[in-house]
């Protein structure tokens, strides 16, 4: 299987700091990943490469079939490329309704012009309305987002993320601020995901990955420290050393 | 989407309205084609307050609805002015010259025409020659076109240059407010070709239009200017309204998600600040002719400055609240400056209304930004019956929802 995210090599420095040293990493086409660690392992700043919004000082990172490089892209570049990406604390736009953040967010041409001229289709409505009810927010999508319940944001923002429909989803904590229905919920969304695309999650809850059952990757000081099932993982004796063994 | 624009946008059809009947009531009581009730000075006052509301409007695009606080719009809104000032003034001189030479019988040549054009316009300054940017002076269209040219260039370049390094924020207003004010001190030249500090003059005398008299003329370009606010207002009401208007107030409130939407946030800034210059451009080539004099201190930072504060007082982020505030402001102003006003005496000193206008204009300005952040336009919701909720305090977190604090404690 030919790997769908290639990161190889990578290094990145801040003020001296290496929060990110020769990381290699490497996810398939549908797959489904956690990566763990300590603070400061350097589990955002890989997203930050991944997606651009951080330039690596050496290494390559390629995506897709072509193993297109995406350093040097903009992150709205990497974003049309097809990755998409979930922030910790929700991030919609409140002053807008929720359909209106659906259809943001719903996959169509980005351009100034095109989007100038672009009104909605039914296709494109009908869309909008499958998605809301998919996440809980068919009764909804008239008021404003910035009126919904934290979760109900979360699951608005996860809503836009399968309407971008990206290949590659990078997902920040996606537990956090969840009650523990909406945590269940939100692995069983998680792993259907990941049938159909690529899927990493950066989470501390040990239990919400255990319920994951996939591939783990350990991060510690910007490497990887180890790789495996997450019983394989939390059995390695360097793990226990950095991670588990301070809990 | 089966309902009409205007079914979608009721307060466009309002304003469209409003703008009709003030139009024809200006019409009927003017000295050109009406009752004579308003003097031609006064529809010419009203004309370019229509033309400053139209500046509103983009101000209101680029600050209200994308989040960029551009001090240097007026700076697009005096090139056009310029750029149609040249034709105006050289067809003028033009016509005068030639009546001038040809009292001696015989047909001036046109090197004799360009050379008596030259010495008129440039005489003041003390040069006798044409300078390169007077090319195409001699002509209407061309320099119409420059007059969307030139500042739509310009702004596409400055823009460029700015958005692609990810300047926002206070410091992009310092670096528009340093265009608008380097330009002005450029025009300030003699050399500059447009007359120094003299800047340039009679423009509200039309070529061609000699016999006409300005009560007529004042009522045409009021007629175009109403015409122009109105299409700009219904132009950008369609330009918001749609996922346009949503990916810039996205920007607006969050520019990095925004980005990882996949949308080019540069290219829409560089959009939109464009698109604004030429509206702003365009109300320029209208408010001149009616003001009948330019000169560099129209781009000084101050002017941009006020049209920052209408649309403030007016209301960010609805159109006609932009319309309100410049009317509202401008038209005060000119009250408050005319200087027709009684002084009110108190005591030792007494209130001069020229002097203090701007030290009440800037207290209103404060007050609105501490009291009333929806300005004037938020009047309108109260009568709509919409009333945010005073959201104060940190959120609560997941269990209690979006109450905030001081809101769950009611």
């Amino acid at each position: 299987m030919t790997a769908l995210l290639e990161v190889s090599g990578v290094s990145v420095t801040f003020d001296g700091f290496r929060a990110i040293n020769n990381l290699s990493f490497e996810i398939g086409n549908a797959e489904l990943r956690a990566i763990i660690g300590p603070n400061g392992a350097g589990k955002t700043t890989f997203m930050d490469i991944v997606t651009g919004k951080t330039r690596p000082d050496q290494g390559s990172v390629t995506f897709g079939e072509r193993s297109i490089p995406l350093i040097g892209m903009n992150e709205s570049r990497i974003a049309r490329e097809g990755i998409g990406r979930k922030f910790q604390r929700p991030t919609v736009f409140e002053d807008q309704t929720v359909e209106a953040n659906l259809i943001l967010a719903l996959k169509a041409n980005r351009s100034p012009w095109r989007v100038l001229f672009w009104r909605p289709k039914a296709a494109d409505l009908e869309r909008v309305k499958e998605l809301a009810q998919e996440v809980g927010l068919g009764e909804h999508l008239h008021r404003k987002s910035g009126e919904l319940s934290h979760g109900q944001k979360q699951w608005l923002e996860i809503a836009m993320l399968l309407a971008q429909e990206p290949r590659l989803l990078l997902v920040d904590e996606p537990a956090a601020g969840m009650t523990p229905a909406e945590r269940e919920q939100t692995t069983d969304l998680l792993v259907s995901l990941a049938r159909t695309r690529a899927v990493v999650v950066v989470e501390h809850d040990m239990e919400f990955i255990r319920r994951l059952n996939c591939r783990v990757t350990v991060l510690h000081e910007g490497s990887v420290l180890a790789e495996g099932s997450l019983d394989h993982v939390t059995r390695d004796p360097q793990v226990i050393a950095v991670y588990l063994g301070r809990g | 989407m089966t309902r009409s624009f205007f079914a979608r946008n009721p307060s466009a059809l309002i304003f469209i309205a409003f703008l009709a009947l003030f139009t024809l009531a200006v019409t009927l009581m003017s000295e050109g084609l009406g009752a004579g009730l308003i003097s031609t000075s006064f529809v010419k006052t009203l004309g370019k307050t229509l033309c400053l509301c139209l500046v509103a409007l983009a101000m209101d695009l680029i600050w209200g609805y994308a989040g960029i606080l551009s001090l240097g719009h007026m700076a697009f809104f005096a090139l056009g002015g310029y750029m149609i000032g040249m034709w105006l003034m050289y067809a003028r001189t033009e016509e005068i010259v030639v009546a001038a030479l040809s009292q001696g019988g015989l047909p001036a040549t046109p090197e004799e025409v360009q050379q008596g054009i030259a010495t008129q316009i440039f005489g003041v300054v003390g040069s006798s020659d044409l300078p390169a940017i007077w090319s195409f002076a001699h002509s209407l269209p061309l320099q119409l076109i420059l007059a969307l040219a030139v500042p739509g260039l310009l702004a596409l370049v400055f823009g460029w240059l700015a958005f692609r390094s990810r300047v926002t924020g206070v410091y992009l207003s310092i670096l528009t407010q340093a265009m608008t004010l380097a330009l002005a001190l450029y025009l300030f030249q003699n050399d500059s070709g447009l007359r120094g500090n003299n800047g340039l003059s009679g423009l509200q005398n039309l070529p061609g239009l000699g016999q006409t008299s300005q009560d007529l003329i004042s009522i045409w370009f009021f007629w175009a200017s109403a015409l122009a606010l109105a299409l700009g207002y219904l132009t950008l009401n369609w330009v918001v309204s749609g996922k346009f208007g949503s990916v810039i107030r996205a920007i607006r409130d969050d520019e990095a998600r925004v980005r990882f939407l996949g949308y080019p946030v540069e290219t829409y800034k560089l959009f939109v600040f464009t698109l604004t210059a030429l509206i702003a451009a365009l109300a320029g080539v209208l408010y001149y002719p009616q003001a009948g004099i330019i000169n560099p201190a129209e781009l000084a930072p101050i002017a941009s400055i006020y049209l920052a504060v209408w649309v403030a007082i007016g209301g960010r982020g609805r159109l006609y609240g932009a319309v309100i505030g410049a009317a509202f402001v401008s038209l005060l102003s000119s009250l408050f400056t005319s200087g027709r006003l009684p002084d009110i005496p108190l005591g030792p000193v007494s209130l001069n209304w020229v002097d203090w206008w701007l030290v009440l204009l800037g207290l209103a300005f404060v007050a609105v930004t501490l009291l009333a952040p929806k300005g004037i336009g938020g009047l309108f919701d109260r009568f709509q019956g919409v009333i945010p909720p005073d959201r104060k305090g940190a959120p609560l977190g997941p269990d209690d929802g979006s109450l905030q604090e001081q809101e769950a404690q009611q």
